[in-house]
């Protein structure tokens, strides 16, 4: 398991795009906004935690349809289906990888952009915790939507409509974990639930992928 | 008589065409009058004036914009454990028309919240979820039109059913707790059943049960039309061979 972990991340790195690609595109989201809203920066740091959210949210979508794709192509998803290890354990190591090369950097760089977007000081904790919470199940949940998807030609735009709305619960609890850290509100209860979705969906989607994986390796 | 019994199409189409025709009578028996009675025989209601004629369609659609999903969630699951045919085509049969009840209940609903709360949307809960349900069914039909091969369709959709239910009923949850989070003392109830008078009351169960008969009509007739599309390229692949 330790050596497909480690096949993924070097196969993203020197493929190039893996690491810098995502956080590229949080970058831009975050530049984007301002133009899109105005430059006021009250009105920034009310909508901060909610861009960042979504601007994470995009860029883990974007590297998405890569997971399987490329090894579906090649061959190395059968092998990988015979191999000695379950199913259910290689798409968890693929989550991870999908994880370490997009959600860690962006959880990493977040505070950073979150500087231009004004976001109120109490709120930078939060957003770490809850980014750091919340990745895991987006890259999770991406790949049960790229499992679905893997046998088909053109599946990006589609694995988005089957992702998005998976994403919504995670979304909500994190943004709002955010919005209310920086309040100085309670914060127990999407606290809780954020690590429960991702605690959750950790342990219970991959079967749904690797399934979905045997249906389109038949 | 078991619904095992209906896994083969042959059995399945002859029962459900003698069933059709006396289908198609009941609902147009409850669908005409629930409506007509609902629209023209009730009395206005003093704080909604004509308003209220919205809810003899939009409380049924909603109602079923739920159920149908929860129907695909069920014959998924019977499709997946038991290899159920004309299960799977049900479910697909299912939900366009799901995905129409909703759209059906968000636009009604828009038209009854336009004059009752000033405006055609509110990112009220229940909106919200009946949006984020709306998507579902989105993705839901998008991916059976994406596979080629009717089998395979059949087991990811049903296991996008599956993973999509949890996560339906999650945001439903979500929802509640995030528009708390946001506008507190949001007064919109629209638990109409809890004050609604037996005048409004006895029109609107016979609409219900009108648009349930609506569904079953529809759903025979689109299960109908999966299997009858099935045999047709069944047939093609044959003269194609041969």
């Amino acid at each position: 398991m330790i050596a497909l972990l480690m096949r993924d991340l070097r196969l993203a790195i020197r493929a190039g795009g893996g690491f810098g690609l995502g956080l590229a595109f949080f970058l831009i989201v975050v530049t984007l906004v301002p133009f899109g809203v105005g430059p006021e920066g009250a009105i920034l740091s009310r909508i901060a935690a909610g861009i960042l959210w979504l601007g994470a949210l995009l860029a883990c979508l974007l590297s998405l349809d890569r997971i399987f794709a490329l090894d579906f192509e090649d061959g190395s998803l059968d092998l990988l289906a015979t191999a000695p290890i379950p199913l259910e354990a290689v798409v968890t190591m693929k989550a991870l990888a999908h994880w370490i090369t997009t959600g860690l950097p962006l959880v990493l760089a977040a505070p950073l952009f979150a500087v231009l977007l004004h976001l109120p000081t109490p709120a930078y904790f939060w957003l770490e915790v809850s980014l750091l919470l919340g990745t895991p199940a987006l890259s999770v949940l991406g790949t049960f939507g790229a499992a679905l998807t893997v046998g088909l030609k053109r599946g990006g735009l589609l694995l988005s409509l089957l992702v998005l709305p998976l994403y919504v619960p995670t979304l909500i609890f994190g943004a709002e974990l955010v919005r209310r850290g920086g309040e100085g509100m309670a914060v127990q209860v999407p606290l809780a639930m954020l690590a429960g979705i991702t605690a959750a969906t950790i342990a219970l989607v991959p079967f749904a992928s690797a399934a979905a994986i045997r249906v389109n390796l038949r | 008589m078991s619904i095992w019994e209906y896994a083969n199409p042959v059995k399945f189409m002859q029962t459900s065409g003698w069933l059709l025709p006396w289908i198609i009578g009941a609902t147009v028996l409850t669908l005409v009058p629930g409506l007509v009675w609902g629209f023209f025989f009730t009395p206005l209601a003093a704080e909604f004036g004509a308003t209220v004629k919205v809810i003899y369609v939009h409380v049924p659609a909603a109602t079923f914009a739920i159920n149908i999903w929860v129907m695909m969630l069920v014959t998924s699951l019977i499709w997946l454990i038991r290899r159920h045919h004309v299960s799977a085509l049900a479910a697909k049969a299912a939900a366009p028309i799901g995905m129409v009840m909703t759209l059906i209940a968000l636009i009604t609903g828009a038209f009854w919240g336009q004059p009752m709360w000033g405006t055609w949307w509110e990112w009220d809960p229940r909106l919200t979820s009946f949006l984020i349900l709306f998507l579902f069914y989105l993705g839901y039909i998008a991916l059976w039109e994406a596979i080629e091969n009717p089998d395979t369709a059949a087991d990811l959709t049903g296991v996008l059913c599956l993973v999509g239910s949890v996560f339906a009923v999650l945001s439903r949850y979500a929802a509640m707790f995030w528009n708390q989070g946001l506008h507190q003392g949001s007064t919109l109830s629209l638990d109409k059943e809890e004050h609604i008078a037996d005048v409004f009351w006895q029109p609107l169960v016979l609409s219900i049960i009108g648009f349930g008969l609506l569904f079953v009509t529809l759903l025979l007739l689109r299960t109908r039309t999966e299997i009858r599309a099935r045999r047709l390229s069944a047939l093609e692949q044959r003269e194609r061979m041969a």
